[in-house]
């Protein structure tokens, strides 16, 4: 392993984990939901009467803040080199798995380890190991 | 007022990834990938939410009722099963293949990003695979975290 130096952002990766953490404390404070992206749209496929409201406005919210980061800066261009069967293969496996195990990177990563959670702990030990042995075998072991 | 609120929460946490740099899957394949060139910001993303994080939810933890009156849904279940585990394994494999998880992808299909429209209809697809198969055992699934 070598650190990647030029790609490294410290500084506004810290920042904007902060307003990560702020959105979080926003959402449990005001409202008492949990800010879990995937909880938050797989609890709009099985609908219960006033309980959808909150959730496609933070859906809204989200998909909307690219053009509220427009008002005051050049949004940086996401940079996706994954073709499109493989980009269908990772939305199926995201959207299965994150249902199947009741979370994912916000939900279990960030709100369940900031409640200590231990299911959450465990939950995101499995899916970074994961996640690092995939980048393992696509990059190194098959070169793609 | 508390769709309001969230639309507020929605739209905080998406500023913070986009300004994190993780609504680019190539940067957080670029913390995926320990044998490789190894960027670390993913790691201090997650520090900087979690110390925020840490002190809202022992706040949270005291309060019967959220400050807009709300009731309290904070995930109870303690148990670890293979639900859990096999589902997160499942999820970080998908999480390898492309560099997106759910929130990122959102962030760039607002982007207007052709391929993050790709990958968040196979994830509802995924989702919905997933919410008919529990139907038809009609056991009620774990609240999700």
């Amino acid at each position: 392993m070598s650190i990647d130096w030029n790609h490294f952002t410290p500084l506004t990766a810290t920042s904007g984990g902060v307003l990560i953490g702020i959105a979080a404390a926003m959402l449990v404070l005001l409202n008492g939901r949990i800010a879990g992206i995937s909880g938050v749209l797989s609890g709009l496929l099985r609908p219960v009467d006033g309980d959808s409201a909150w959730r496609i406005a933070f859906v809204l919210g989200l998909v909307g803040a690219p053009l509220v980061y427009l008002l005051f800066a050049a949004l940086p261009k996401p940079h996706i080199d994954t073709g499109h069967g493989a980009l269908i293969l990772a939305g199926l496996l995201v959207g299965v798995g994150t249902s199947y195990g009741s979370g994912c990177t916000s939900g279990h990563g960030v709100c369940g380890l900031s409640r200590l959670s231990p299911r959450s702990l465990v939950a995101t030990v499995a899916f970074m190991g994961a996640g690092f042995v995939t980048v393992f075998v696509t990059r190194h072991l098959l070169g793609i | 007022m508390m769709a309001f609120a969230s639309l507020l929460a929605g739209l905080v946490f998406g500023l913070g990834l986009i300004v994190s740099g993780m609504a680019n899957p190539a940067k957080v394949l670029g913390f995926l990938d320990l044998g490789g060139n190894w960027d670390p910001s993913l790691a201090f993303v997650m520090a900087g939410a979690i110390a925020v994080g840490a002190v809202a939810f022992t706040v949270a933890n005291r309060r019967s009722r959220s400050m807009l009156g709300a009731e309290m849904r904070l995930p109870s279940a303690r148990h670890l099963d293979r639900r859990l585990i096999l589902g997160s394994m499942l999820f970080g494999i998908g999480w390898g293949v492309a560099g997106f998880c759910p929130g990122p992808a959102l962030v760039s299909l607002g982007m207007g990003e052709v391929k993050a429209l790709v990958f968040v209809a196979a994830m509802l697809v995924g989702m919905g695979v997933f919410e008919l198969f529990e139907r038809r055992k009609s056991v009620p699934g774990p609240h999700a975290a």
